[in-house]
């Protein structure tokens, strides 16, 4: 993963709410079996529409995307994330994530920076009044700006951690292997296991 | 002080703690299928990496494959392609496979419990987000993503922050035709969609005693569709009956051990939780969803909402752009709503009971001349008993199409899909818009109104015929 401290860029407004990962990318960009080029089927549906937010000229550089509360509900694919990371998106700004969501998103590198509702309001106003205002999202002192704005944003400061430092949480977790394995050797015996397999 | 079934079974997995970090929680069981595992497999192989523990690792193949002509190649190159290198990886790293055509074949969500591979107090995981099915069993089941399988597949574990515990208590018996599908329904329009974000919940009260082990699974896979972490119900006779004699259930001694130790995962009387929603199961009727969102839904002996009414502008905003998707006017009563497909089937209701419930209904009736009816068994095994039990044939004589077994039109990524501007009448667990098929337009309901609703051709319940 690649370190991430402070992102500024153009911002795109989504005024909606409980966006579930299937408009994100709808099931039928999920049989590939590769892990980039995901963003033709990012919002494939919503795209149809010339107004949607990332079909208008103004938000053609957009790198922030400020969506309305419970962003990311329903599926657990991860392909949501990296259609938005290959869109170009960098940050997602909500008062409310999925939970599997913002989980795979803090794996991968794209922020989900969590706001109170009222902050989203007014990124949303600022950006519709100016398409041009540059976005600031710092991870280090956990704040977005925007012109004179200023506001904290949520993040739990393990994740935080992880991308300030670009870490993989494989590689952590792989040098607590002899606790791995001590776990393995006391744990209870009575566990099913899927080996050798047995059938009706 | 007393600690939450929930607390006990996270206690028992957690490999390392150390402050400032997440619990490192080992996983007891595995589960993967050909959608969301492709990329951390090629993730393993870039890193030189290996499985840890493919004795705890299942795969099947369920969202891709056909419905139809399912001893022939998959006809979709796509969907072949992910298949088969589900096959292949399987293969390379010695995982065990049911593939198309297999008995113990089936939607990875009915596999693990009729193989009796999902036991209580086991922690279980897949990518896939309706793991929570697996809670029923006094297990703590969730989903994840693609980066986190690869994490699972390489170490067995996973770091997770600790969720906050919430109660959900249904006092009360559920009064004939209502199912676990309607409480689901019925509790997750009255908390919304991000109700649950960040707990984990436990199922409980006299309603929730009084359902099938079936009934249970319908009602923890919902959890996710009220955002929460995961859904589970303790233990109990109900568990180790629907258990015994399964083929990876503990038998002989190990029988006993296993039941003295499933006896000791409930909530201590002391024990307190983070929140709890107390309903009455015995005022709960049929429920069924009229917009976008599992939320979004009314009794069937309601009508469509007034935008104008929500008191909330953003849920004014989504029922709006709700009706506007699903064709529907403001004041229409449910059951004036003309189907054009219903679906028995998915991970939520593609069980044995939920196509007993359906045939039941249909026995002897016929599927409306305007509407079709699909019934998609959710695993082969659950097609063989089926068909033992003669419930094919009630289908069939009734004008309902008889499947294979997969997701099929859940999230129609097979040829299983809605028309645009198609209505269906879904067992499923999402009615997000295009979720079964672009342009499509899905009603949640139970297999008892989807059963009624197809003789009918409009939404209705039993009662109605």
């Amino acid at each position: 993963m690649e370190k991430f401290s402070v992102h500024t860029g153009r911002a795109i407004p989504l005024r909606r709410s409980s966006v579930d990962t299937d408009q994100i990318i709808p099931s039928e960009y999920l049989k590939r079996v590769t892990r980039t080029g995901f963003e033709d089927g990012l919002f494939a549906a919503w795209r149809a529409d010339p107004e949607f937010p990332l079909n208008r000229e103004e938000y053609a550089d957009g790198t922030v995307l400020i969506a309305g509360p419970d962003f990311g509900i329903g599926s657990s694919r991860e392909h949501a994330v990296w259609a938005l990371q290959d869109y170009g998106f960098r940050v997602v700004v909500s008062s409310r994530f999925g939970d599997i969501f913002r989980g795979n998103a803090g794996k991968t590198g794209l922020l989900a920076a969590k706001v109170e509702q009222d902050v989203v309001e007014r990124l949303w106003s600022l950006v519709e009044s100016d398409p041009a205002v540059e976005v600031t999202v710092d991870v280090e002192a956990r704040e977005v700006r925007a012109g004179d704005f200023t506001a904290g944003f949520d993040i739990d400061d393990y994740t935080r951690w992880r991308l300030l430092e670009g870490l993989d949480d494989i590689g952590i977790t792989l040098s607590h292997e002899a606790d791995i394995t001590a776990y393995e050797s006391s744990r209870n015996s009575l566990k099913p296991r899927t080996l050798p397999a047995r059938s009706a | 002080m007393g600690r939450t079934l929930s607390e006990k079974v996270w206690d028992e997995h957690v490999v390392r703690r150390s402050d400032g970090e997440p619990d490192l929680l080992f996983v007891d069981l595995h589960l993967i299928h050909e959608v969301t595992s492709p990329q951390a497999f090629d993730g393993l192989r870039l890193a030189g990496r290996r499985v840890r523990r493919p004795d705890l690792t299942l795969a099947t193949e369920d969202h891709n494959v056909p419905t139809l002509d399912v001893d022939k190649p998959i006809a979709d190159p796509v969907s072949r392609t992910q298949v088969e290198t589900l096959r292949r990886n399987c293969e390379e790293f010695g995982i065990r496979l049911h593939p198309l055509g297999d008995a113990d074949q089936g939607i990875v969500h009915v596999v693990g419990p009729q193989l009796g591979l999902t036991q209580p107090g086991t922690t279980v995981v897949c990518g896939d987000s309706h793991t929570s099915t697996h809670g029923a069993f006094g297990a703590l089941a969730f989903g994840i993503g693609t980066s986190e399988l690869e994490h699972v597949l390489a170490t067995q574990t996973l770091p997770q922050s600790r969720p906050k515990t919430m109660a959900v208590t249904v006092d009360g018996t559920l009064p004939e035709g209502v199912t676990a599908k309607d409480l689901v329904l019925t509790l997750i329009a009255k908390v919304g969609t991000g109700g649950g974000q960040g707990h984990v919940v436990e199922y409980r009260g006299e309603a929730i005693r009084g359902l099938s082990m079936e009934a249970r699974m319908t009602l923890c896979n919902m959890s996710i569709e009220w955002g929460a972490k995961a859904g589970m119900v303790a233990p109990d006779d109900v568990t180790f009956d629907y258990l015994r004699g399964r083929p990876h259930a503990p038998s002989g001694s190990e029988w006993d051990a296993a039941v003295e130790y499933w006896r000791s995962l409930v909530t201590d009387n002391d024990a307190t939780f983070d929140r709890e929603v107390v309903l009455d199961g015995s005022a709960m009727t049929p429920f069924v969803t009229w917009g976008t969102n599992p939320g979004q839904g009314v009794p069937l002996g309601g009508a469509v909402p007034d935008p104008g009414d929500f008191g909330d502008e953003g849920d004014r905003i989504a029922a709006d752009k709700a009706l506007a998707y699903m064709g529907l006017s403001a004041g229409t009563p449910m059951r004036d709503i003309a189907i054009d497909t219903v679906f028995v089937g998915s991970c939520t209701n593609g069980r044995l009971e939920d196509l007993r419930a359906a045939a039941q209904v249909i026995k002897g009736r016929t599927v409306a001349e305007s509407t079709r009816m699909l019934v998609v068994p959710g695993s082969a095994r659950v097609r063989l008993q089926a068909e033992d039990e003669g419930l094919d044939v009630i289908f069939k004589e009734a004008g309902a199409e008889w499947r294979g077994a997969g997701c099929s039109m859940c999230l129609g990524m097979n040829p299983d899909q809605l028309a645009p501007g198609e209505r269906s009448a879904s067992t499923s667990n999402r009615n997000f818009e295009g979720r079964q098929g672009k342009g499509g337009r899905t009603h949640l309901v139970s297999p008892l109104v989807a059963a009624a609703t197809a003789v009918t051709g409009r939404l209705a319940s039993p009662a109605d015929l």
